[in-house]
């Protein structure tokens, strides 16, 4: 016999002996069949390349070790898990901004993180220009991507910050942070525009976001990252459902509201900065991804494994399409993501505003 | 004493609005705060509900410093309805009373069937076992503030802080709100405080009132005992006459007029 409440909390209770919890079983389907399209939409990717080759090809070339062995293994397999693992990473860190400052429009932007990074690349890739012509070498595989990290860390301090008061505010912190945003976007453009038309090139193509000559280098900290976070991150799932009501709700459910929020968005802050440095900001997986995946789950607030998976299918998703669409010309996959992305953020203002006004 | 509030001191900034105040609240009684407008009566139900940290003085919890106490530890014997308490858009009614069992929580312990049968229990109590899977945001007003008791209920607290839990109800919905509190009075013997605006359904539905006007508490005791029409004049500045219910035979306000113009 079902109770009334097991049936509307639209899950199936998992107990053994005194742990217990609940299974949703939309959420698990979705998550089974989201790590299938991912894995589909790696291996596409991966028939790309100087040599194209089929899938089956593809899998023969992993299993194997013929002459593409090495293409794949090397070249193709790399980019396309750094591909997958940064989706993963911004989208997680999106569920957890938006849950954070209880706004469906927040994404890791608004923590500074992007802007630290891009001003700081752009930066390091212009003073490297000019003396040593140009960021190549192990300064481009070790330096650009520990620069943005440093960056973005940098970014996120100013934010958090400027916008504590005795505490932290949602809403306080959106605010501050589109100020910090704004003023990295200028010091960014400024940047660009006293710098040398060849570095400038190179620094356009980082702060796109771009999946090219990702190789195990970008996999092996994004990977270390999620394997530490994601686990973190999922043990303060209880938490982060409660982080999303009123102050004094949150207080009355016996949360620590500022230590909670802080070490959300601590885990948010480290998850973006990581991919960024991985893969440059690459544009609205982290808003999109958390919001496709509540819907697709049916439920009011992002899931965060669903979210990770979503943002995993996305970036890969628009990886194959930057490839394809206009082949053999690449496109940054950041371009991609922009593109599809700027029409469902206008559908989400839209939305907000009508339920405003309703 | 459940609760208790020794010299307590409460503000926001720079701005004091409590001083020195103190307070009691007995087991199993049913207290209601009145007063006017800005007297600092939700100030002090957020500061006895650890919401609000006081700038001088102490809460006890059952003896203890409320401030001292793990909060989740708090949260198991405390329950708190916030004025005006806003949800993630989209939440049922169902997933918001099933949040009210988080104190009861850990990462592996996520819904036992202790949890099961409280969120069951809190919905029927409310009436709300019809309308489980409606989104919150569907709700009409006096099904919302349902809802959100019924969370304050299935945390399983035996201490319940409620503020103001009839705004913006019709007075039917008023009464049905308060006749709830009243069965969790009588039936599971809770302890109630609570904040209303309605002097006449604080005197019917409250075992003690408490009188309080610039932070300072004027009188405490029996409805009878602080619903006078001396106390009326010094607190609310109002000139009425304080007759029988005919109903509960608790004292019930007739306004005349209020002191600062008074009826030609």
């Amino acid at each position: 016999m079902t109770s009334p409440s097991e049936r509307l909390v639209n899950g199936r209770p998992l107990r053994i002996g005194s742990a217990s919890w609940l299974l949703r079983l939309r959420s698990a389907a979705v998550a089974l069949i989201l790590l299938a399209s991912v894995a589909a939409l790696m291996a596409l990717t991966m028939r790309i390349g100087d040599i194209p080759m089929s899938v089956p090809e593809v899998f023969q070339a992993i299993t194997g070790d013929g002459s593409n062995h090495f293409v794949v293994m090397e070249l193709r397999l790399p980019r396309a898990l750094t591909g997958a693992l940064v989706g993963a990473a911004l989208a997680l860190a999106g569920a957890i901004t938006q849950a954070v400052a209880r706004n469906p429009l927040a994404s890791p932007d608004i923590l500074g993180v992007t802007g630290g990074a891009s001003v700081t690349v752009v930066a390091i890739t212009m003073a490297a220009g000019a003396t040593t012509g140009g960021a190549s070498g192990p300064l481009a595989e070790v330096g650009i991507p520990l620069a943005a990290l440093v960056g973005g860390l940098v970014g996120a301090l100013t934010v958090y910050l400027l916008a504590w008061r005795r505490g932290m505010d949602g809403y306080r912190l959106v605010l501050v942070g589109i100020g910090v945003s704004a003023v990295c976007t200028n010091v960014k453009y400024w940047l660009l525009t006293v710098g040398d038309v060849n570095d400038t090139g190179k620094a356009m193509v980082w702060i796109t976001g771009s999946l090219n000559g990702r190789g195990w280098e970008h996999v092996v900290p994004v990977s270390l990252a999620l394997a530490v976070l994601i686990p973190l991150t999922l043990l303060g799932t209880r938490s982060l459902g409660a982080l999303r009501f009123g102050d004094d709700t949150v207080t009355g459910l016996g949360v620590r509201m500022n230590l909670a929020r802080g070490l959300m968005i601590l885990a948010a802050v480290l998850l973006a900065a990581t991919a960024t440095a991985s893969a440059g900001p690459i544009a609205f997986v982290a808003l999109a991804a958390p919001q496709i995946a509540l819907r697709l789950a049916g439920v009011a607030q992002p899931p965060l494994v669903v979210s990770a998976l979503v943002g995993a299918a996305l970036t890969t998703a628009a990886d194959l399409i930057s490839r394809t669409l206009f082949s053999p010309v690449e496109l940054p996959v950041g371009v991609v993501t922009a593109v599809l992305g700027a029409p469902y953020l206008i559908y989400l203002l839209i939305r907000v505003r009508r339920k405003a006004r309703s | 004493m459940r609760l208790q509030a020794v010299d307590l001191k409460l503000g926001y900034g720079d701005r004091i609005i409590v001083d020195g105040l103190d307070l009691g609240i007995e087991a199993g009684t049913v207290t209601t705060i009145i007063g006017p407008n800005g007297c600092g009566k939700s100030t002090l139900l957020r500061a006895l509900g650890r919401l609000l940290k006081p700038s001088g003085g102490e809460v006890l919890l059952d003896g203890k410093r409320i401030d001292r106490m793990p909060s989740k530890e708090v949260a198991r014997i405390l329950g708190v309805l916030p004025q005006a308490p806003t949800a993630p858009e989209g939440l049922t009614v169902a997933d918001l009373v099933a949040r009210g069992r988080h104190p009861h929580q850990t990462w592996y312990r996520q819904w036992s069937s202790d949890d099961e049968s409280a969120v069951s229990e809190a919905l029927s109590m409310t009436g709300l076992l019809e309308l489980g899977d409606r989104p919150l945001d569907e709700l009409s007003g006096g099904q919302r503030q349902r809802a959100w008791i019924s969370m304050a209920l299935a945390q399983g607290t035996d201490l319940l802080l409620l503020d103001e839990p009839t705004t913006f109800l019709d007075l039917a919905h008023q009464i049905e709100v308060l006749e709830l509190v009243r069965r969790l009075h009588g039936e599971l013997g809770r302890t109630v405080v609570m904040v209303l605006h309605d002097l006449n359904l604080a005197a019917r539905y409250a075992d003690r009132l408490v009188a309080m006007r610039d932070g300072k508490v004027i009188a405490s005791g029996t409805p009878a005992e602080v619903l006078t029409e001396g106390l009326l004049a010094e607190v609310f500045d109002l000139d009425a006459k304080v007759i029988e219910d005919p109903v509960a035979g608790t004292p019930l306000v007739i306004p005349i007029g209020t002191r600062a113009h008074p009826p030609s």
